[in-house]
């Protein structure tokens, strides 16, 4: 065998390995921050204050892109649609995209770049500066006091920036439909209320974004609390989390999607 | 300091580690490969002010980590009041923590939390204690220090020495039996120096703490501490009274105290011979 297929197996063993070794580092993790996060029930301030820092700070974002969203669906929509004399279906097409598609995955991606990067990078910038060890050694456990309210206000918040998206999406997509294409408002809603589906759609939507919130969380949390010390380090873990965020929502919808709505 | 006890001398061993508040037993430590701690046999007398001291990379830190049960050792034991780091559960070592206090080299104050929420912090999470109380205690633990003043202040606005100090009250917040200081002359200006040595020996002696001070300053230190102890390669390589050891002829105390660019502690870092880096060498 020559050399440079042998070195080619090696690198794929070495992250191979790394991989797995990783992977088993966060589960241990996770479940750790899991045991621990009674304290952050109790004290429910902790857990307000980090739904506003997850959620709250994150509404501009969400509101602005699923806005924007919806009004591209229904233009593009509406374009579509005309062709096949269907024009008053496109609110239902704007439903089913934002509730079952794009509402979950979307503000997920939005989600990890907004919430998920400032999470990593206040929990690392907390290790490099030595306050979560000044912490342990004040008796303060920093997975109950910092890392478990962080990660349920970010679990917790993701699916309703979600659910707002999808609205603020629709409501995009009834601006320019009806507003200014001039789609009749009857049948736009009407057609929406019928063929969008409580369970089906709605429900499926709401399981992916809870999903999304728990992989791009775990993620931050795990990113920020395993990062090197140094600014260097720091630096890097955000940009993963950003990216593996993305790379795991995308993976994760295809597998949901297709379990949800292809009946594999 | 207490020196190694002879095996045989039982009862004296019981006597005078009832006297220890914290003890190294034969404790090894390393990083992967790279060895920290070798054989340490050391102990630190309740009440007393204790220096630790050595270069760079001497295992300093680690010795500070190992007592907070932040790490643990790979061999040996380490007691705190008797009783082992190593095996205690997580509610043991959180309890035996809170016995303790810690100054870190930068400070390590929570950036988002005022002077005032930063020391308040310790106490707001131990005790339930009403908001009255709690003002009252905060404010004579920054009175302490000096900064009761600043209690309004940003971690931001402070000075170096200044964020130490309040580091420092925060440290003993819950009037702890141990307090560790881990570098806390580095960086400082002469003034606030004076100032932190000042209250390090102010603290040893009204509180009644134990103090270990792991520092390389040997000016501010030795007139403070009580006793003084050389870490050199995770070694102790000499111990005592801060007297004893400016009298010393050990070659590294000597090198330290005196600030010998070369000795025990080499200049170069070991490496080839120059002239053969150099493409010199025959």
């Amino acid at each position: 065998m020559s050399t440079a297929v042998v070195r080619g197996l090696r690198v794929v063993g070495r992250l191979t390995v790394d991989g797995v070794w990783r992977l088993g580092a966060a589960s241990r993790f996770m479940g750790i921050v899991l045991l621990r996060s009674a304290t952050t029930f109790r004290r429910f301030r902790l857990l307000v204050n980090e739904v506003y820092f997850a959620g709250a700070l994150s509404l501009i974002i969400i509101v602005v892109s699923g806005l924007f969203v919806g009004l591209v669906l229904g233009l593009q929509g509406y374009e579509t649609l005309k062709r096949y004399g269907s024009a008053e279906a496109v609110g239902t097409l704007v439903a089913l995209s934002l509730v079952r598609e794009l509402g979950p995955v979307v503000s997920a991606l939005l989600f990890a770049s907004r919430a998920g990067s400032a999470i990593t990078a206040e929990i690392g910038i907390m290790k490099s500066t030595e306050q979560l060890s000044a912490m342990e050694m004040m008796a303060v456990d920093p997975y109950s006091r910092v890392v478990a309210p962080m990660f349920w206000g970010g679990f917790i918040s993701m699916p309703l920036l979600a659910a707002i998206f999808s609205a603020m999406g629709i409501f995009g997509g009834y601006l320019i439909a009806v507003v200014v294409i001039g789609v009749d408002a009857g049948a736009f809603w009407s057609q929406m209320q019928s063929n969008v589906d409580l369970w089906d759609d709605i429900f499926n939507g709401v399981i992916k974004s809870i999903v999304f919130g728990f992989a791009v969380t775990a993620i931050a949390v795990f990113e920020g609390y395993d990062a090197p010390p140094t600014a260097e380090g720091v630096s890097h873990a955000v940009t993963r989390t950003v990216v593996t965020s993305a790379l795991a929502v995308l993976a994760l919808d295809f597998v949901l999607t297709a379990f949800m709505f292809t009946g594999i | 300091m207490s020196a190694r006890m002879p095996a045989h001398h039982d009862k004296l061993k019981g006597k005078v580690q009832a006297q220890q508040l914290v003890e190294f037993d034969r404790v090894d430590f390393s990083y992967g490969a790279n060895s920290i701690l070798r054989n340490l046999t050391v102990g630190f007398p309740r009440g007393k002010l204790v220096a630790i001291m050595g270069g760079s990379g001497s295992g300093k830190t680690t010795l500070l980590r190992l007592i907070g049960g932040q790490i643990k050792a790979q061999q040996g034991v380490v007691r705190f009041d008797g009783e082992e780091l190593s095996t205690m559960s997580h509610a043991r070592l959180y309890a035996a923590r809170r016995r303790m206090g810690m100054l870190f080299q930068r400070g390590a104050l929570f950036t988002d939390l005022s002077v005032f929420e930063n020391v308040a912090f310790p106490i707001r999470e131990h005790l339930q204690l009403p908001e009255a109380m709690v003002r009252d205690l905060v404010l004579m633990k920054l009175h302490a220090v000096g900064l009761r003043g600043a209690h309004k202040l940003m971690p931001v606005e402070l000075s170096g020495g200044m964020a130490r100090r309040v580091a420092l009250a925060r440290a003993i917040a819950l009037d702890p039996d141990l307090i560790m200081y881990d570098e806390p002359f580095a960086g400082l200006d002469p003034i606030s120096m004076a100032v932190i040595a000042n209250l390090i020996k102010r603290l040893n002696l009204a509180l009644g703490v134990t103090s270990i001070v792991v520092t390389h300053d040997v000016a501010e230190s030795f007139k403070i501490v009580d006793f003084v102890c050389f870490l050199s390669h995770g070694e102790i390589v000499a111990q005592g009274t801060p007297e004893q050891m400016l009298a010393s002829d050990e070659p590294y105390v000597r090198q330290f105290v005196e600030g010998h660019i070369d000795g025990p502690v080499r200049f170069h870092y070991p490496g080839s011979p120059y002239d053969a880096d150099l493409g010199l060498g025959s």
